[in-house]
């Protein structure tokens, strides 16, 4: 990472009436690098992204996109950007083509470059139907192909699968990789999916509650507690279990009372996989199943803030 | 269209704007065809000539039944051979239908019955009836009260029907000239009203709301992120706006001109100075309005309050000299008044630019400054 950063966010804060929605970040990514931020609802992403597109103004701190500030570059670094903002409808009564060719006259490009949109997208069958008449799929493909329009050096997409099915999602991770494989294209995606993250992203950095919980590539993520192992297990439904998170237990035991289900984080196997027999059996805790498991995002997420990323 | 129009940004944006509103089928019923609705409703209610019809009460002395052949007896005789007698069961009156034709001014058709005098005061009172006539020693006599302008009415009409001597007319053969020529009638004065209300409504409601609809989808910050000019949105959005209500107006008046026969008496530049001066006023204040606000409940609320009272002060439907005279002061100086008054004078009374000037020019400056303030704080975010 010592080429000159694309994207470089120098100690942003961002301040609402009641909320520090952004304390402090530091970024620097650099060229051709997709980069995913990953954090809860209200962790400040969105805020952090459009102060990054120029939407937003930082409270503190510096952004500067190819080494140019907001002010008085406008214009340039809307010709370089292409976004996708979460929750923008377009218009209701427009085909997906006028909306394509819309967006395109802005950048002053030609009708070929639409039709090459709704190609690489896939909504060829739907060029011709409103925008109002679209699933959320394809609506979400078709913001994508929007700002895919000018061919951007920098991607920035917020939230461009939530509330989709797999299926869905799926097709917009196929259009990204595409887009990686074939160009120079720099992103930021924000989004809740771990899955995500790992598939489509070089980098990951871990927001939560307007602070970088944790930043690098899955493998610096996960094996940075590389001797930490996790193991999930079931009980039987009519054992007693209110005590099995009790204070002082050796374990500490993530506890979901409803399905039954304990999650637990074991250094080493040959001694404490022992103890945890014998502490569910000095319990009467009757195992039903048990299991090891890899280390997701998730995990790693709910070891540092005690909470999941879907809450 | 040559390809380098076609990826002008301003052609497109214009482009847009059209297809998205002429594919909203509200903006046509509202902006098209309810004004021409209104027209015609309002035009037929106060223009038809009504016929006028009154019942009379008769008091027969001798109580029996009119006795066929007595002569003497005017109003017997009258309402034996000139009339057409009603045989209703129901009714406890034998009643006898007389009509004075008028082409002019409706007919009056009178429903004579006999009664007692008792009963005649009884319908007098509850005001089913509003004269009563006997009659004395071949004399007619005509009992209603004076005070009362419809009795006036039917002893005006009856009495000329009578006679002097008691001949009885059936025609009216004075010479009325009814003013019905054109530029007096009510319809004259509805349809400029109908054109102003017509741009303040559908450039209050196309501007304003649109923008902030854009607003609150956020599509209005994703537009604004890309190389757009926002003049060229405004524009566009004006543009348009103003072009459809220029069709608007023009269809109401050609509906108007084809079924109620308006046309206009004045200066057609003056009338098109007018027309733009009110739509850049109402552009002006619907873009002010609505330069902040992201919530469309709010804006409907803005728009109703500018909208409405205008609607009702601004003597779209009726005069506003029908309100006290205290208030005259603060409904002469609204924008629609002034369009609505300046349309009407060259419509009707046949003004032209050295009547309408200023008043467009106070309908351009309100617009200007309006314009302008909302420009300072709109927000495209
Ligand atoms: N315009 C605003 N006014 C007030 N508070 C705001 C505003 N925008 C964001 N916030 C607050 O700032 C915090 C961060 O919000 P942000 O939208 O950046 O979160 P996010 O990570 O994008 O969440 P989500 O995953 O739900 O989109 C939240 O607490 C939110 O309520
Ligand atoms: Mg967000």
């Amino acid at each position: 990472m010592q080429e000159t950063a694309v994207i470089e966010v120098k100690g942003v804060h961002k301040s609402f009436k009641t909320v520090h929605a952004v304390k402090g970040i530091s970024l620097r990514i650099p060229k051709g690098q997709f980069v995913a931020l990953l954090g809860p609802n209200g962790a400040g992403k969105t805020t952090l992204v459009e102060m990054i597109e120029g939407i937003q103004k930082p409270d503190e701190g510096e952004i500067l996109i190819l080494g140019k500030h907001w002010k008085s570059n406008e214009e340039e670094l809307h010709r370089i950007l292409g976004i996708s903002l979460q929750e923008t409808r377009y218009i209701d009564k427009l085909t997906v083509a006028e909306t394509l060719q819309l967006f395109a006259s802005f950048f002053n490009l030609y009708r070929d470059r639409v039709d090459s949109i709704i190609d690489l997208i896939g909504l060829e069958e739907k060029r011709k139907s409103y925008v109002v008449n679209l699933s959320g799929g394809q609506r979400q493909r078709l913001a994508i192909g929007i700002a895919l329009l000018n061919n951007p050096k920098i991607l920035l997409l917020d939230e461009p699968t939530t509330g989709l099915d797999p299926n869905a999602r799926r097709e917009i991770w196929v259009i990204l990789m595409k887009l990686k494989e074939q160009s120079e294209t720099t992103m930021i995606l924000t989004t809740h999916y771990m899955e995500e993250a790992e598939q489509l992203c070089d980098y990951i950095i871990i927001i939560d509650q307007g602070e970088i919980l944790k930043e690098g590539n899955m493998e610096q993520l996960l094996n940075s507690d590389q001797e930490k192992k996790i193991v999930e297990f079931t009980i039987e439904s009519n054992s007693f279990s209110r005590e099995i998170t009790e204070t002082g237990s050796p374990f500490q035991i993530q506890w979901d009372p409803a399905r039954k289900k304990g999650i637990v984080e074991i250094h080493h196997i040959d001694k404490e996989l022992p103890a945890l027999f014998e502490y569910l059996g000095q319990r009467n805790l009757q195992l039903k199943n048990l299991e090891f498991r890899k280390r997701t995002l998730d995990d790693l997420f709910t070891s540092l803030t005690g909470r999941h990323l879907h809450e | 269209m040559n390809r380098i129009n076609r990826e002008n940004q301003l052609f497109q944006l214009i482009l847009a704007r059209i297809k998205e509103t002429i594919r909203e089928p509200g903006v046509i019923f509202w902006g098209m065809i309810f004004p021409m609705l209104m027209s015609l409703g309002l035009g037929i209610a106060f223009m038809n000539k009504t016929d006028i019809f009154r019942r009379v009460g008769v008091i027969i002395h001798n109580q029996d039944t009119i006795s066929t052949g007595d002569s003497t007896h005017v109003l017997q005789s009258f309402l034996q051979h000139q009339t057409e007698k009603i045989n209703n069961p129901k009714d406890r009156f034998p009643a006898y239908k007389f009509t004075i034709r008028d082409e002019k001014l409706g007919n009056s058709i009178f429903l004579f019955q006999e009664m007692r005098w008792d009963e005649a005061m009884v319908l007098l009172k509850r005001g089913n009836m509003s004269i009563v006539l006997n009659e004395q020693k071949g004399q007619i006599g005509y009992h209603f009260d004076p005070l009362n302008p419809d009795a006036q009415l039917s002893y005006l009409k009856l009495s000329g029907v009578f006679g002097k001597k008691g001949n009885p007319v059936a025609e009216n053969r004075t010479n009325i000239q009814p003013l019905t020529v054109r530029g007096t009638r009510y319809i004259d004065f509805l349809i400029p009203g109908l054109i102003a209300m017509g741009v303040m409504m559908s450039t209050m409601w196309g501007i304003s709301y649109d923008i902030i609809e854009k607003r609150s989808k956020k599509l209005l910050r994703r537009m604004v992120a890309t190389p757009m000019k926002k003049y060229n949105f405004l524009f566009a959005l004006m543009t348009v706006r103003l072009v459809m209500n220029f069709l608007e107006a023009a269809l109401l008046f050609i509906f108007s001109a084809i079924v109620f026969g308006i046309s206009i008496q004045g200066n057609i530049g003056a009338l098109f100075l007018i027309f733009m001066a009110g739509s850049i006023a109402f552009t002006g204040i619907a873009t002010f309005i609505s330069s902040h606000t992201s919530k469309t409940e709010i804006g409907n609320g803005f728009i109703n309050a500018v909208v409405m009272p205008m609607m009702v002060l601004s003597g779209v439907f009726f005069s506003y000299h029908n309100f006290p005279d205290w208030t005259i002061p603060f409904i002469q100086p609204l924008p629609a008044t002034i369009l609505a008054d300046g349309l009407r004078s060259i419509f009707i009374e046949g003004a032209g630019f050295a009547e309408i000037t200023v008043p467009s020019l106070i309908l351009i400056t309100t617009g200007v400054v309006f314009f302008t303030a909302g420009l300072k704080i709109f927000k495209w975010h």
